[in-house]
């Protein structure tokens, strides 16, 4: 059992017009198994939270901590996060010329477990997550995230999240560009790898049309910066009806 | 003759003050351009293992195809009249590459090389020119491909530390043949390497690619000129470089011509550079000079900077440490001209090498 806990997160981004405040003090705890989905509407801080927690150098931590067990995360590089066992699936995902997918992938996998997987089982695990993802082998050929659809490049990310098995998975509006088709297998995706895995996941998501393949345990919604109100399922439905007007107008 | 090419004046010694010698070093050519190079008498070039059928390799009289204002290249024709020929006979198709390579050296004394590779009416082959060692050399490189012939030429400066090597490797392309070259420059002290394409029927196409690494102290300089004085020609220039360290100089300049008799020329150039740290500089010079509005297409695009941010980003939060995603990122770029050569071993050899620039360059 695993606890990712944060606890009055503060973060500011450099801009033209100065520093500007986008966590006004988030606090949050996931465990293992649990499924948290963070709903709010556009601007109000949800991706900055998923690249705060990943350790994006664009953000400037202000407060707060963040742990991982007990572990401070943000006294972590970006890829000690990862092995520590952290995994963020992004809304852009973004392109690395000349780097195949396959030699990607078992350079993550590699340094995640420590050592380079034996080439057989290896090949088989790549396989069984293209399969499962309706992607076409050949896309292992291909350069990461190089013209890529958008739908490709989600299934990217869930196929890391199935190979890399991290123990809390932040998902940044991977419902974003797909369509109804594509949506299903990325999100049948998301549940394959928790059963398997039975890792945290964090949800960030304007649209509540992806809550109906990943259910969530918690729904938080986020605004101007922080968390405004929690509850359980019934919170999404709540949202799908009545937008986020009541939350933003205030 | 382009202005960038130009030396101005006919057997003129270079002063650093002409547009084609503004960027090199002149102190470090060894004497090569200003005739106080001891010129050495040797023949360095040979063939690795046999002459396949339809080929041969001889060595004497040898008459320029082209002119030149080159002051280098003017001190090497002045020097000899001889030089190697290196002939494919019409309808040869070489099913596997000919490698060429050096078999002497002396950094005391300099080679003034006379080289001519003929490309016979529809032949077809793969030449790689291995470069290694160190040495001091002037080299007239001139290439034939005759109507309907497919030459590749790979050429690779794997030299030592110690090396000055200063080259042109004109080609004159004929109708519907192509000449495609792949310029790599790993080592030496000072290259400076001229690729220039005529285009002398139309139909004909080239396709130039190139990429370089300097670190601490190199020089490596890549100066294309492709004239388009024919109708229907085609073109591509793409050239990778990375610099890391102290006082890494890197030169490209990318002269198209087109005159105003080269109607529905279509051509395109790139230039990108990846500064790995402080104390590098790279100049990137594409130009374009177009005599004539009936054209497919001419473009160019060049760039240099730095690690991006968002694909080390990208590589770490999948845990791969800095070093190694940015060791990633430098494979990548180079691989995409890397892959074109197409010969195993060789792309191993030169990513290893790459990767052993790479370390030095991260102590």
């Amino acid at each position: 059992m695993s606890t990712l806990e944060i606890r009055g997160l503060k973060v500011s981004v450099e801009t033209e017009q100065g520093e500007v405040e986008i966590l006004k003090g988030v606090d949050l705890t996931i465990k293992s198994g649990e499924t948290h989905a963070i709903m709010g509407p556009n601007g109000s801080g949800k991706s900055t939270l998923a690249y705060s927690i990943a350790g994006h150098p664009k953000y400037t931590i202000t407060g707060g901590t963040v742990t991982l067990d007990g572990e401070d995360v943000l006294a972590m590089s970006v890829d000690e996060r990862a092995k520590a066992g952290l995994f963020l699936a992004m809304q852009y995902p973004v392109e690395v010329p000349g780097v195949s997918v396959s030699n990607f992938l078992r350079t993550a996998a590699t340094a995640l477990r420590g050592e380079a997987p034996k080439l057989r089982e290896w090949v088989g695990e790549v396989k069984s997550a293209m399969e499962s993802l309706k992607m076409d082998p050949a896309f292992a050929q291909r350069n990461v995230n190089e013209g890529f659809s958008g739908g490709e490049k989600k299934r990217h990310e869930i196929m890391q999240l199935e190979l890399l098995k991290p123990k809390f998975a932040i998902l940044d509006e991977t419902d974003s560009g797909l369509d109804v088709d594509a949506l299903r297998v990325v999100s049948e995706g998301v549940v394959r790898a928790k059963a398997a895995n039975n890792h945290g996941i964090l949800l960030i998501t304007h649209y509540t049309r992806i809550l109906k393949y990943i259910k969530p345990d918690f729904v938080h919604v986020f605004a101007k910066g922080r968390i405004v109100e929690e509850g359980g399922p019934e919170l999404a439905e709540k949202l799908e009806e009545h937008g986020y007007a009541e939350y933003v107008s205030a | 003759m382009s202005t960038l090419q130009s030396n101005l004046l006919e057997n003129h010694t270079p002063t650093g003050r002409e547009e084609a010698w503004r960027f090199t070093p002149l102190k470090r050519l060894g004497g090569l351009h200003d005739g106080t190079a001891v010129i050495a008498d040797r023949v360095s070039l040979a063939v690795k293992g046999t002459l396949p059928q339809g080929v041969t390799f001889t060595y004497g009289d040898i008459a320029a195809v082209t002119e030149t204002d080159d002051a280098i290249i003017n001190r090497v024709r002045a020097h000899t009249a001889q030089g190697t020929t290196l002939h494919i006979a019409a309808n040869t198709e070489l099913a596997e590459p000919l490698f060429l390579h050096r078999t002497q050296f002396g950094v005391d004394s300099a080679e003034f090389a006379r080289t001519q590779i003929r490309v016979g009416n529809h032949a077809q082959a793969t030449i790689v020119l291995e470069n290694s060692g160190d040495t001091h050399i002037a080299e007239d490189v001139e290439i034939v491909v005759e109507p309907g012939a497919h030459l590749t030429l790979i050429s690779l400066q794997e030299w030592g530390a110690a090396t000055i090597h200063a080259a042109r490797h004109h080609a004159v392309v004929d109708r519907d043949a192509t000449f495609k070259s792949v310029v790599v420059t790993l080592g030496g002290d000072l290259v400076r390497i001229l690729p220039t394409v005529d285009f002398i029927a139309p139909g004909a196409s080239c396709d130039l690619s190139g990429v370089y690494f300097a670190t601490e102290g190199q020089f490596f300089e890549h100066r294309m000129f492709v004239d388009h004085k024919v109708p229907h020609a085609k073109s591509r220039v793409n050239y990778k470089g990375a610099l890391a360290g102290n006082k890494a100089h890197t030169v490209w300049i990318g002269d198209v011509f087109i005159r105003a008799a080269a109607e529905g020329t279509d051509t395109y150039e790139l230039n990108r550079n990846l500064l790995l740290t402080d104390g590098a500089r790279a100049d990137s010079v594409p130009n374009l000079e177009i005599e004539t509005g009936e054209i497919v297409g001419a473009g160019h695009a060049s760039t240099t900077g730095r690690f991006d941010d968002e694909q080390l980003f990208y590589l770490m939060s999948r845990g791969i440490n800095e070093a190694d995603a940015k060791r990633l990122v430098v494979r990548g770029f180079f691989n995409e001209i890397i892959s074109e050569i197409g010969i195993d071993d060789v792309e191993v050899r030169l990513m290893a090498r790459i990767d052993d620039e790479l370390a030095k360059a991260g102590k």
